[in-house]
């Protein structure tokens, strides 16, 4: 049986039921997508932005490193009035602002490009540093898949952004097992000097204070959702 | 007279004083140049140790945060090992920095190919990039200042091949700095000082700039007629302008020598001075070719 309840504008369901309109599968798959509980978490509850302020200097930044499977990305930032909903059917058109990657130059509320693994991290590290050495408040946030730490890149960031002290740095890792190479992902930064915690990534009340915390030094929430399909 | 990349360290700790949007990013490379400057400006001069992707990527995110970067290493590890940094996080994010790399196609020919970037312009145009390559010191510094005072995304290229010969050239645009009718050479970059040198008594039009891009096309049209010989000469891969020269001269038959830094693998060290004579950049190696190419 499809889905055909439609809730109400601005919530969680509302969300669950955009993310249908761009896959075309029941609304119980919406659910399993591996990063929609975390951003909805994130934008309904812990980061200060908001659509009337898309060039506010003082508003917080949400990196997706992660760029490929945006459709709870985009479901969220249209549940939250940053993009119209009208936007999500014909996603990856020719003339649809809207790609298999996410584009800061063409979506509104979208703070960077992404797409190939291993740059939001190593960008957010020198945005952090940027805001800090402007005595700018904001946080930043960046959301990065477990096997996108694969990526050498990574290290390189994750020992600068404690040695730098940036306190307004805060990594969520969405933790569906699917590098072919794991290895404890909190003890990693934890080595390097970073705070750590390790979540439900489908727990929004768990989410919301492990993402609330501000430990004096960069920290990692590790969300981990159910392992990928393979 | 002070080194270009002197001129480098001296600019940029000047442009961090004047400017508080100025951001200077390294990767040990050249700290000693920058020994107060962190006290001074804190947060502004950040080092990420030996880490050059990471280098590129911080350069962007300060971007990101509104400020002007200055991102500085070696051309190889700026540009080449870090190009993907360079392509994303800058150019596809769509901010702007000044990266400023250092050491060119030969600058430290004992080190080896390790410590070469022949490619690096090459590289860099395939990005919407402005390409600045001074000729002197205070070439370096008058650069530095243009690029930092503009927006979007500029590479300039520092070396310590250096012209005696005074020139004025306007930013952006090529300079005649000798009138002929047998022929136009053009030179980007440095490497001025040879081709007068070689093109003594020779009836042909040298053009001159330091910007290779964007190239002054309209400058090269006014120097040439119904038909063009040109040589092009550039310290850097051979043939990385010839592009921009046929493009300049779609409508115009013409016959194009393009001088430069070979492809081949040369596994020698020595000097600069060595290296721009195997390539044939030296005054008696651009002769020989300019004497066989151009109408007598």
């Amino acid at each position: 049986m499809t889905t055909t309840t439609r809730d109400a504008t601005g919530t969680y369901g509302h969300v669950l039921d955009l993310i249908t309109t761009m896959t075309g599968d029941e609304k119980h798959a919406a659910a399993s997508e591996s990063t929609v509980d975390v951003l909805w978490t994130l934008y309904d509850r812990v980061l200060d932005v908001s659509p009337d302020r898309l060039d506010d200097p003082t508003r917080d930044r949400f990196l997706l490193s992660k760029g490929h499977g945006p459709m709870a990305y985009y479901a969220v930032l249209a549940a939250k009035g940053f993009i119209p909903a009208e936007w999500l059917p014909r996603w990856t058109a020719f003339d649809s602002p809207l790609g298999y990657h996410p584009d800061r130059l063409l979506v509104p509320g979208v703070e960077i490009s992404s797409g190939s693994l291993g740059h939001g991290l190593p960008l957010a590290v020198g945005l952090a540093a940027g805001l800090r050495a402007r005595r700018i408040g904001s946080r930043v946030v960046v959301l990065v898949g477990d096997a996108e730490l694969d990526e050498g890149s990574n290290a390189e960031a994750i020992t600068v952004a404690a040695a730098l002290g940036l306190d307004n740095l805060t990594v969520v890792v969405v933790d569906n097992e699917s590098t072919s190479y794991p290895v404890p992902i909190p003890e990693r930064f934890a080595v390097e000097g970073w705070a750590t915690a390790a979540v439900d990534g489908r727990d929004h009340d768990r989410l919301e204070a492990a993402l609330r915390r501000r430990p004096g030094r960069p920290d990692v929430v590790v969300a981990v959702v159910e392992r990928k399909m393979r | 007279m002070s080194s270009p990349r002197g001129a480098f360290a001296r600019t940029t700790n000047a442009l961090l004083d004047e400017d508080p949007r100025v951001a200077v990013v390294l990767a040990e490379i050249s700290r000693q140049y920058f020994p107060d400057a962190e006290r001074r400006h804190p947060g502004r001069v950040v080092n990420v140790g030996i880490r050059e992707q990471l280098l590129v990527s911080v350069g962007a995110g300060m971007a990101l945060a509104g400020m002007r970067p200055v991102v500085h290493t070696f051309g190889p590890f700026l540009v080449e090992r870090a190009f993907e940094q360079v392509k994303l996080d800058f150019a596809h994010q769509g901010v702007g920095g000044v990266l400023v790399g250092s050491g060119g196609s030969f600058d430290m020919a004992g080190a080896g190919r390790t410590h070469q970037s022949p490619g690096d312009v090459a590289l860099m145009d395939t990005l919407d990039a402005h390409i600045e390559a001074p000729a002197t010191a205070d070439g370096v510094e008058a650069a530095l200042r243009r690029a930092v005072a503009s927006d979007g995304l500029h590479y300039v290229r520092v070396t310590e091949q250096v012209d005696r010969t005074p020139v004025t050239t306007r930013p952006g645009r090529l300079t005649a700095v000798r009138r002929g009718s047998g022929g136009v050479v053009v030179v980007l970059g440095p490497g001025l000082d040879a081709v007068l040198e070689a093109t003594q008594g020779l009836d042909v039009t040298v053009l001159h700039s330091t910007t290779v891009r964007p190239f002054d096309a309209a400058g090269l049209r006014a120097h040439v007629g119904d038909r063009a010989d040109v040589v092009l000469v550039e310290p850097w891969l051979a043939g990385t302008s010839s592009r921009v020269v046929a493009d300049a001269l779609v409508d115009v038959p013409h016959r194009l020598l393009a001088l430069g830094v070979g492809r081949g693998e040369l596994r020698r060290y020595g000097t600069p001075a060595d290296h721009v004579r195997h390539h044939g950049l030296d005054a008696e190696g651009i002769r020989r070719e300019v004497g066989w190419f151009l109408p007598a």
